[in-house]
């Protein structure tokens, strides 16, 4: 019997916290007579503000760039169309720069959608998983492969991902941290960055495309010679012992190594 | 109708477990501790009885999060304050959840697990809110059975706190004090008082605080919460007031937690503040008060590692 009382309360209720437009759920009462509906606009705002907030945290330049106003209606959108899945919060937000990509208020800013996947990629970078880098002896053992070297497979930290953008994002994004200035940027250039954590800092470094194509196929299992073809590829000015030096600087690579001879 | 709880299992503690072992945090206050302050805690070691972290905030993989926390870890008592878990959910408690907690008590070893009566997910949705369930039989049912669950997963006593509310249920068939106490001796699990929910819920409701105090089970108490709030109104222009946690303790939620400590005795209480967050020395200050409060009614219990608490 008191098992029908309430059938599907905290459904009626849960969709009520999302549409503002949805009458309060039934069987809800407050002590002086008053309309609910004035009380679960407490929760109703408790949900959507503290989403946005969390939005905001990982867009800080997003926001600076389009202002707090704009941002944040933008994020309500968002939030009401995509809540979060899982309690943990600290990647909410990753499906966001595809969101601002096809929300036609945005258009006017087109760097932004770029913009917020570079600070997903940082948000990615902090919270990644520590592993330990390549030993100096291992790269030594690496760089004796001879004609082999082109074999040598590569794994970087989890922390590391690389962004290719039509837009000066990284320039954009480096204006908001003081350390240029936003009316020197022509925002149509072409911009490439590596994203990694070293030790505990987050860098945005700025690469060529080359560079982060060849990260990127590196992340997807490439070996060194058709990884470096490809960032050749990617653009002509690619220096893969640049980057290769880059990458071990920041500790970025987690293993050097020649896979087993097939043949042995 | 179901008069009494059919709970699941006899839980890991059971009934009428000894109330003073839920007193596992030191006796004194403590604050959350903040990404913003991780480097100055370690910096100064600040003198404060223990720190509280939101569980799901380091449900990450690695980072400056778990490596602060770490060596923070290592000078100060820890409490796990979980913010995620839908106890009051109509759903299954999420394994996956239960199992991050798991590991995270297994890393941290803290002191104290504590979560909420009161849901934040439903379907595949998390809705970040600690959301408000009617006190009637199935509810209480439900309730028990998720604790019983989530202490036999961990296998530890946990906290429950009251939580701060703006709406009632018409199908509520018991006081919030009531479901409570029918929670604690079902499960055995401890109480967190959070003083500040019990002055905005009491004000929300048209109840009054003390009363609702004095029909708690007190000897459960392993934890208090103070925080602050903000002020609104219902459609009625009654005082509606919203536990924000961003700004000082209230000097009514002050008089209120006076009263709670001169019937308990000192115990651990932590200055909650999530939004506006002040400097560290501001919070330290605010944690001091609470000392002093303590420390007016008995001495407060002294910390090894860091001398006093106050």
């Amino acid at each position: 019997m008191s098992r029908a009382a309430q059938p599907g309360l905290q459904a009626a209720f849960s969709a009520a916290l999302l549409d503002p437009d949805l009458d309060a759920p039934p069987g809800l009462k407050a002590w002086n007579g008053s309309d609910p509906v004035v009380r679960l606009a407490v929760n109703r705002n408790n949900v959507l503000s503290s989403l946005i907030d969390a939005l905001a945290d990982t867009f800080p330049v997003s926001q600076a760039l389009v202002g707090e106003a704009f941002f944040r209606a933008m994020a309500s959108v968002f939030v009401r169309q995509s809540p979060p899945r899982s309690p943990i919060l600290a990647h909410y937000g990753a499906a966001f720069p595809a969101f601002i990509a096809s929300f036609s208020p945005a258009q006017g800013v087109p760097c932004l959608a770029d913009l917020a996947q570079l600070e997903v990629l940082r948000v990615r970078a902090y919270h990644a998983a520590d592993a330990a880098p390549v030993t100096a002896e291992a790269v030594s053992l690496a760089m004796a492969s001879g004609e082999r070297t082109g074999e040598l497979r590569l794994a970087l930290q989890p922390c590391v991902s690389a962004l290719v953008s039509r837009y000066a994002v990284v320039s954009v994004w480096a204006a908001h941290q003081g350390d240029a200035n936003l009316a020197h940027i022509h925002v149509d250039q072409a911009e490439s960055a590596i994203v990694l954590r070293d030790g505990l800092d987050v860098l945005v470094l700025g690469c060529s495309a080359g560079a982060a194509a060849f990260v990127t196929a590196v992340q997807q299992g490439h070996n060194l010679g058709d990884a470096a073809a490809m960032g050749a590829v990617a653009s002509t000015d690619f220096d893969l012992a640049a980057t290769l030096a880059l990458l071990l600087t920041h500790g970025a690579l987690t293993a050097l190594q020649l896979p087993p001879r097939l043949d042995a | 109708m179901v008069h009494s709880v059919q709970s699941t299992s006899p839980g890991i503690l059971g009934a009428g477990a000894a109330p003073g072992a839920v007193r596992l945090l030191p006796a004194c206050a403590g604050i959350g501790l903040k990404p913003q302050h991780f480097r100055e805690v370690l910096d100064t070691r600040p003198d404060i009885g223990f720190f509280e972290v939101h569980a799901e905030n380091y449900m990450v993989d690695g980072g400056p999060f778990h490596h602060y926390l770490g060596r923070i870890r290592q000078h100060y008592p820890l409490s796990l304050h979980g913010v995620g878990l839908s106890i009051g959910g109509e759903g299954a408690l999420d394994e996956a959840h239960l199992a991050r907690l798991a590991n995270l008590m297994a890393r941290y070893e803290p002191a104290s697990f504590s979560e909420h009566l009161a849901w934040s997910s439903h379907g595949e949705n998390f809705y970040n809110d600690l959301l408000p369930v009617p006190y009637d039989r199935q509810t209480l049912e439900r309730v028990c059975r998720h604790i019983d669950q989530v202490q036999e997963r961990l296998q530890r006593r946990m906290l429950l706190e009251n939580p701060s509310t703006y709406l009632e249920f018409e199908s509520s068939t018991m006081s919030e004090p009531e479901f409570l106490r029918e929670v604690l001796n079902h499960t055995g699990c401890g109480l967190l008082l959070d003083v500040n929910n019990v002055h905005v819920s009491c004000t929300n409701h048209g109840r009054d605080a003390q009363a609702y105090v004095d029909d708690l089970p007190l000897a459960a108490v392993g934890e208090v919460h103070l925080a602050g709030f903000a002020c609104d109104q219902d459609a009625a222009g009654a005082p509606l007031l919203i536990d924000s946690h961003g700004s000082p303790v209230a000097s009514e939620v002050w008089g209120l937690y006076s009263s709670v400590i001169a019937r308990l005795g000192p115990v651990a209480t932590l200055l909650e503040r999530d939004n506006n967050v002040p400097s560290l020395a501001a919070l330290l200050d605010e944690a001091g008060q609470a000392d002093v409060v303590m420390s007016a009614r008995t001495a407060p219990q002294r910390r090894a590692v860091h001398g006093a608490c106050a």
